[in-house]
């Protein structure tokens, strides 16, 4: 099994750090002009005015590597003995700005005049971190938990049964469980699981009301992945492969990514080439399979919800992710009173609490700071009511608004549609 | 004799490290390599990459004024440096008898003048950003400060020569053409070739996912 390296060694991230630097990150390095816009795109720095938190100043360590190490002047100037090394002293002062100021949401990365994927820069230096031992308590533990328990949370099949007897209770009906060759297989985050449970009985009433074949695995159920946040291939891989071989073991056509921004990139983005190998099933996000129901008639809703709302673009799903549409064409079959956030879409500012800033307790103070542009946001659009399609960023948001006083509720898109659900007959299943 | 040193065998040996160390430099970007993407693409990488090429040479919509800082300087700058050097008259007569065996027609005296005013305004007014933002002061390096001296007194020198058009001018400006050419691929002026190639990858990784970047 992977394991969460927590003794320091920095020798060692310096070597797993030059491993990092493709021609991605030399092409990266080599374009920058150091103009600084980035800054201007990251909340951290906005909401803060410490310049350090500039998101090419976060790769610091990373560029002084490549520069010392793989251009022509670094090289000759190490001969000559100019310049230095990376220390220990640098690791331990930069885990601040690899984690605790980061949420890997890539805004950075779509304004960089050059073209520069700052975010994916600040991904491959947390690989150098976790293997050097130089990262936060509190991913460490929920890391931890991931492998050995099977959830960051610590939650235990056990308990999400306990929340599908509720779901079936309320709902009235059967949630179907490893069941060999369904069509789609559903995962769930750790935070809906305890904090959203109502997720589950939406899915349930959508898909018996759109006569979808699905099952939920009683051996990979978590689409969180504290490998991604933490930064360690190693532990991504090992996470991402149960979900794999649960999903290839009952033979379903598709896995369904929940309303979670980090298990997206995970799952559809990253698994492949973690596992070095194609899946053998399609993986969809829940915002996609449900709008794809809605283009084909078998999402039928009825009745609006009249509140003025709006939509937080989860980062990894929207920005990093692609699923950009398919919220909006959802919300419009119910929400007349929608309106757009300033900044929406691609553009919108992260919730603050992505890239395993909600587990890492250093980082708290910080995230609550940066939630300023959020609330500014929500202030310039005047509603008391926000949707969004992540647990993670309704959890995080929800703190923020309390410590705020600030009187938004926030919803889940797919509670939201099932709320709306048109009684109907249940389908024939198959699709 | 020492025009013709920097206009004979200084300016040689920097165009061939110049020209040598580009391609290096592009090498040793490109031999490092990418791993295939094994994630099933929504759309193409390439048509991704074409749109990211052109699309970051302007602000992201609605971004904020401190870009708007940087594209009116930046642009000032490199689009004056690009007629100064491609079509004035002395440059175009370089061209022709030194480099390329043909020349064009060049701009009026009056738009050399404006371009050359253009380049320099957007040249200090950058650099002088460089200096007195804090974003920018942390993030600056020798290699930021040394490239803007040299390609300001490349202009200069420029200026010089073209108002007085003393030989020991002449010389002076060609001696700090020769140092930027050799200066160059050892710094971030790089960023003129490798720009293509950064703003390609990341088209490419983002077209793939279905997002217009």
């Amino acid at each position: 099994m992977a394991k969460v390296v927590t003794e320091h060694d920095y020798a060692r991230g310096v070597a797993v750090l030059r491993e990092q630097i493709d021609a991605r990150v030399a092409a990266y390095l080599s374009s920058c002009v150091g103009c600084g816009l980035c800054a201007e795109a990251c909340l951290f720095y906005t909401e803060t005015g410490d310049a350090r938190y500039t998101p090419i100043y976060k790769v610091e360590p990373m560029r002084r590597l490549w520069q010392r190490e793989q251009t022509l002047a670094g090289r000759i100037g190490k001969a000559l003995g100019f310049g230095r090394d990376l220390t220990a002293d640098d690791f331990a002062a930069w885990q601040e700005m690899t984690y605790n100021s980061c949420t890997l949401c890539g805004r950075c990365s779509m304004v960089c005049p050059v073209g520069n994927d700052i975010a994916y820069m600040i991904r491959k230096q947390r690989e150098a971190f976790a293997a050097a031992g130089y990262t936060p308590d509190g991913l460490q533990t929920a890391a931890t938990r991931a492998l050995e328990i099977g959830s960051p949370m610590g939650v235990t099949w056990k308990a999400l049964a306990a929340q599908i007897g509720h779901a079936e209770k309320a709902t009235g009906l059967k949630i179907p469980v490893d069941v060999q060759g369904a069509d789609y297989l559903a995962l769930f985050s750790s935070m809906e699981i305890m904090n959203f449970p109502e997720y589950i009985a939406a899915l349930a009433r959508i898909f018996a009301a759109a006569g979808v074949s699905w099952t939920v695995s009683s051996q990979a159920f978590e689409a969180t992945n504290s490998g991604i946040q933490i930064g360690s291939s190693e532990i991504a891989r090992e996470l991402v492969g149960r979900v794999v071989d649960a999903a290839e073991g009952l033979g379903v056509k598709y896995v369904i990514s929940p309303e979670c921004g980090h298990a997206y990139t995970a799952i559809r983005w990253d698994g492949p080439n973690l596992i070095g190998r194609p899946y053998a099933f399609e993986v969809v996000h829940i915002l996609e399979l449900l709008d794809q129901l809605r283009r084909d008639g078998r999402l039928q809703t009825e009745g609006f919800d009249e509140r003025k709302l709006t939509f937080h673009d989860p980062c990894q799903i929207v920005r990093r992710g692609g699923v950009e549409q398919p919220p909006r064409d959802l919300l419009a079959m119910v929400a007349p009173n929608f309106e757009e956030m300033p900044d929406h879409g691609k553009m919108n500012w992260c919730c603050g609490g992505g890239g395993g800033l909600s587990a890492n307790e250093e980082a708290y103070d910080l995230r609550t700071t940066v939630f300023k542009v959020k609330k500014r946001q929500l202030e310039a659009v005047g509603v008391e009511t926000m949707i969004t399609a992540c647990a993670n960023c309704r959890i995080v948001m929800e703190e923020a608004l309390e410590h705020y006083a600030m009187p938004v509720v926030i919803e889940g898109v797919t509670e939201l549609i099932a709320a709306h659900l048109k009684p109907q007959p249940p389908a024939p299943t198959g699709d | 004799m020492f025009l013709e040193f920097v206009e004979g065998p200084l300016w040689y040996a920097s165009v061939a490290i110049f020209a040598v160390g580009v391609v290096i430099r592009l090498y040793e970007i490109l031999a490092r390599g990418v791993k295939p993407d094994l994630a099933p693409p929504r759309a193409g990488g390439t048509a991704g990459a074409l749109r990211t090429l052109v699309s970051r040479s302007w602000t992201a919509k609605g971004f904020s004024s401190g870009a708007l800082f940087h594209l009116v300087a930046g642009y000032m700058f490199h689009l004056g440096l690009f007629v100064l050097l491609l079509f004035a008259a002395p440059h175009v007569v370089f061209i022709e008898a030194r480099i390329l065996g043909f020349g064009w027609t060049p701009a009026p005296h009056w738009v050399f003048i404006v371009a050359a005013d253009l380049a320099f305004a957007g040249l200090i007014l950058l650099w002088l950003r460089r200096v007195m933002h804090p974003v920018l002061r942390r993030i600056s390096t020798f290699d930021d400060h040394a490239a803007a001296w040299l390609t300001f007194s490349v202009m200069f020198t420029g200026c010089m020569a073209l108002l007085l058009s003393h030989d020991s001018l002449r010389a002076l400006h060609m001696l700090s053409v020769c140092l930027l050419l050799i200066y160059f691929p050892f710094s971030r002026l790089m960023h003129a070739f490798t720009f293509v190639l950064s703003r390609g990858y990341t088209g490419a990784a983002m077209g793939r996912k279905g997002v217009q970047a």
